[in-house]
C-alpha cells in the first residue's frame, strides 16, 4: 500500500458500476449437497414407478371398458340340447330384427368348450358325450352389441322381448361382470396417486430440512452477504441453484432406475400374453407424463428450497 | 475539524445519518444505548471512542443496519431507517462499507473473492470488477496474496482484506470497528491514510477505537465519545453540527 496508489482511487471507483454478475460459489457446494441427491433419486424412482403403475392400470381399465362397451351376453339356459339349439336360433333371429342391435353371433361350441375346459378338465363336448350328453349341460351363448348406453331398464326390456321366442334366455351386460375389477383398478389408481402425493410431500420435507441445515451451516456467510446489501432473493437464488443441481442429478438417476424397473416388469407382464395386461401398455403421452414427474420433482425441490430460505431470512433484519 | 460538505451547503436534507433520542436494549436488560442523538454529514470524519462496554459496537450495529433501535428515530440518506420496509434495506446497505472488528471474511473464499463480494452482490460483472479488485488488493499491499484464503492470512492481512472489501464499493458511509486493532503502528497509519483518502473523495468515515493516539493522526476529525451508553455532546456540536461561519 502506498500513497501514490491512493491517487488512483477516483479512477478505481469510476469504472465498475453496472452489470449483472453474480458469483455462484459464495456458499460452498459441498456443504449443501449431502444426502439430498440420493433422497431425491429414490423419491423420483418411486414416484415414476407409481405413476407408471397408475397409468398402466388406467390403460388396462380403458381397454377393457372399450372392449366390453355395448356388449351383452344372452345365455340360453336349457338342459335339453335340441331345445337349447332351437331357442338359441330363435333368439338370434329376434336380435337381428330388434332396433339398436349392431351385431350378434352365436358363440361356437368349440369356444364354449375352451371356456369350460379349465373347470371340467376335459372338453365339455367329450364330457357330455361320456355322460350321454346330459350330465353337464352348458348354456348356449350369444354375443351381441348394442348401440348406445346399456341401462338396467334396457336390459330388462330386451330380456322380456327375447323371452317370447326363447323362454330360457337370460341377458347380461358384459361390463357388469367386470364391475368389481374396474372398481379395484380405480382403487389402485387412487393408491398410486396418493403415493405420488405422499412422496412429493416427503421430497419437499427432505429438501426443507436440507435447506435449513445448509442455511444454519452457512449462517455467518449469509449474514455477511446480507450486511453487504445482498437481497433475500439473491441469497435464496444461491441455495435454490445448489438444490436444483442436486435435484437434477437425483432426478436423472431416479428416472433411470425407474425405467430399468419398468422395463423388467414390462417384459414379465408381456410374457403373460393376456389381453387385459397388454391393454395396459404405455403410450407416448404416458411417457411424456412420466418424464414430467422428475421435472416436477426438480421444480418442487427448487421452490421448497427457495421458500425455506426466504422464510428463514425474514428472521434477519 | 473539516467543514462537512452538507453543513457547507447549509442544507439539513444533506445529512447522511441522523439519530434522534435513540435507545437500544437487548431483551429486557437495561439500555445499552440511551438518548443518543447526532448527525453525520457527507465528507466528515468521526472517531467513536469510549471504554469497553460503553456501547460502541452497539451504536455501529445501528449504523450499519444490523439492529433496529428500541426507541428513537434514525434517518439515513433521507430515509426513515426504522420504518423502511425490509426489502428496501439492501439498497441502503449498499451505500455503507463496514469493517468488522472480527473481520468476518468468508472463509472459503480467496482474498480476491472476499474483496469482490460487495461488487458481486451489487450486480457488477466479473469483467468489470476484476480491475478494481486487483487494484484495491495492490493498494492494501496484498497483491501477492490474492488467491490466499483467510485462514492462511495473518491477522493484519485479514484486516486489510476486510478494509479493502469495505471500501471497494466506494461507500457513502464507511463504518470501521477497531480497524487498526490487529496491525502494527506503521500499518495503522497507512490504513488511516486510506480512510482519509476516501474521506477526501466524499465518504463519511466513522472509526470506532479506544486508541487515543490514533485520534491525533487525523486532526480534522470529530470525536464522538460514548460513556455508559450515552453520547457525550456537551456543546451540542454532534447533534447540531456547525454550519458555514461556525454557527452551531
Amino acid at each position: 500500500m502506498s500513497e501514490p496508489r491512493a491517487l488512483r482511487l477516483p479512477d478505481l471507483f469510476a469504472r465498475h458500476l453496472g452489470g449483472t454478475g453474480e458469483h455462484a460459489d459464495i456458499i460452498p457446494q459441498s456443504r449443501l449437497s449431502g444426502p439430498i441427491p440420493w433422497v431425491i433419486a429414490i423419491m423420483v424412482a418411486l414416484m415414476v414407478i407409481a405413476a407408471a403403475g397408475g397409468l398402466a392400470l388406467r390403460n388396462t381399465g380403458r381397454a377393457a371398458a372399450a372392449e366390453l362397451s355395448g356388449g351383452i351376453t344372452v345365455q340360453i339356459v336349457e338342459a335339453r340340447p335340441d331345445e337349447r339349439d332351437r331357442q338359441a336360433r330363435a333368439a338370434l333371429d329376434a336380435l337381428a330384427r330388434m332396433p339398436g342391435i349392431t351385431g350378434a353371433r352365436l358363440v361356437p361350441q368349440s369356444e364354449l368348450d375352451a371356456l369350460v375346459e379349465p373347470w371340467l378338465g376335459v372338453s365339455a363336448d367329450e364330457a357330455s358325450g361320456d355322460l350321454g350328453g346330459q350330465a353337464v349341460p352348458v348354456p348356449a351363448l350369444i354375443d351381441a352389441r348394442l348401440a348406445g348406453p346399456i341401462t338396467p331398464d334396457r336390459l330388462a326390456r330386451l330380456q322380456a322381448s327375447l323371452r317370447g321366442s326363447a323362454a330360457g334366455a337370460r341377458v347380461d351386460a358384459q361390463s357388469t361382470w367386470l364391475g368389481p375389477v374396474f372398481g379395484a383398478i380405480a382403487s389402485l389408481q387412487y393408491l398410486s396417486l396418493a403415493l405420488i402425493v405422499f412422496l412429493s410431500l416427503a421430497t419437499g420435507a427432505a429438501v426443507l430440512l436440507a435447506a435449513r441445515t445448509a442455511l444454519g451451516n452457512n449462517r455467518p456467510t449469509i449474514e455477511i452477504v446480507h450486511l453487504l446489501g445482498g437481497t433475500d432473493a439473491q441469497i435464496a437464488r444461491i441455495f435454490q441453484r445448489s438444490i436444483a443441481r442436486d435435484a437434477i442429478g437425483g432426478a436423472l438417476a431416479g428416472t433411470g432406475a425407474a425405467l430399468i424397473v419398468m422395463l423388467l416388469l414390462g417384459r414379465n407382464f408381456a410374457a403373460l400374453q393376456a389381453g387385459i395386461v397388454t391393454g395396459g401398455a404405455l403410450g407416448w403421452a404416458d411417457w411424456v407424463l412420466l418424464l414430467l414427474v422428475p421435472a416436477a420433482a426438480v421444480t418442487l425441490a427448487t421452490l421448497t428450497a427457495r421458500l425455506a430460505v426466504i422464510r428463514a431470512l425474514k428472521g434477519m433484519l | 475539524m473539516s467543514e462537512p460538505a452538507a453543513a457547507a451547503a447549509g442544507s439539513i436534507d444533506a445529512e447522511i445519518v441522523q439519530f434522534d433520542n435513540v435507545g437500544l436494549r437487548y431483551g429486557t436488560d437495561r439500555e445499552v444505548l440511551s438518548d443518543v442523538s447526532f448527525t453525520l454529514y457527507p465528507g466528515s470524519f468521526y472517531f467513536l471512542t469510549g471504554a469497553s462496554g460503553a456501547g460502541k459496537t452497539s451504536l455501529l450495529k445501528l449504523l450499519y443496519l444490523a439492529q433496529r433501535p428500541s426507541r428513537g428515530a434514525i434517518r439515513m440518506f433521507g430515509t426513515d431507517a426504522i420504518t423502511t420496509p425490509r426489502d428496501k434495506l439492501p439498497l441502503l446497505r449498499r451505500r455503507f462499507g463496514v469493517v468488522f472488528q472480527d473481520f468476518r471474511l468468508v472463509p472459503h473464499l480467496s482474498a480476491y473473492d472476499n474483496v469482490a463480494l460487495p461488487l458481486r452482490v451489487a450486480g457488477v460483472s466479473e469483467r468489470e470488477l476484476a480491475g478494481p479488485v486487483t487494484d484495491m488488493l495492490e493498494w492494501v499491499g496484498l497483491a501477492d496474496r490474492m488467491a490466499a484464503r483467510p485462514a492462511t492470512l495473518s491477522g493484519g492481512e485479514q484486516q486489510r482484506v476486510a478494509i479493502a472489501r469495505a471500501v471497494i464499493g466506494r461507500p457513502d458511509l464507511l463504518v470501521a470497528d477497531e480497524p487498526t486493532g490487529n496491525v502494527d503502528p506503521e500499518m495503522a497509519v497507512k490504513l488511516l491514510r486510506l480512510f482519509e483518502a476516501l474521506n477526501r473523495l466524499g465518504t463519511t468515515v466513522v472509526v470506532a477505537t479506544h486508541d487515543v493516539h490514533l485520534l491525533r493522526k487525523v486532526p480534522d476529525s470529530l470525536i464522538m465519545r460514548l460513556d455508559q451508553g450515552r453520547l457525550a455532546d456537551p456543546t451540542g456540536a454532534l447533534r447540531y453540527p456547525p454550519r458555514r461561519g461556525g454557527k452551531a
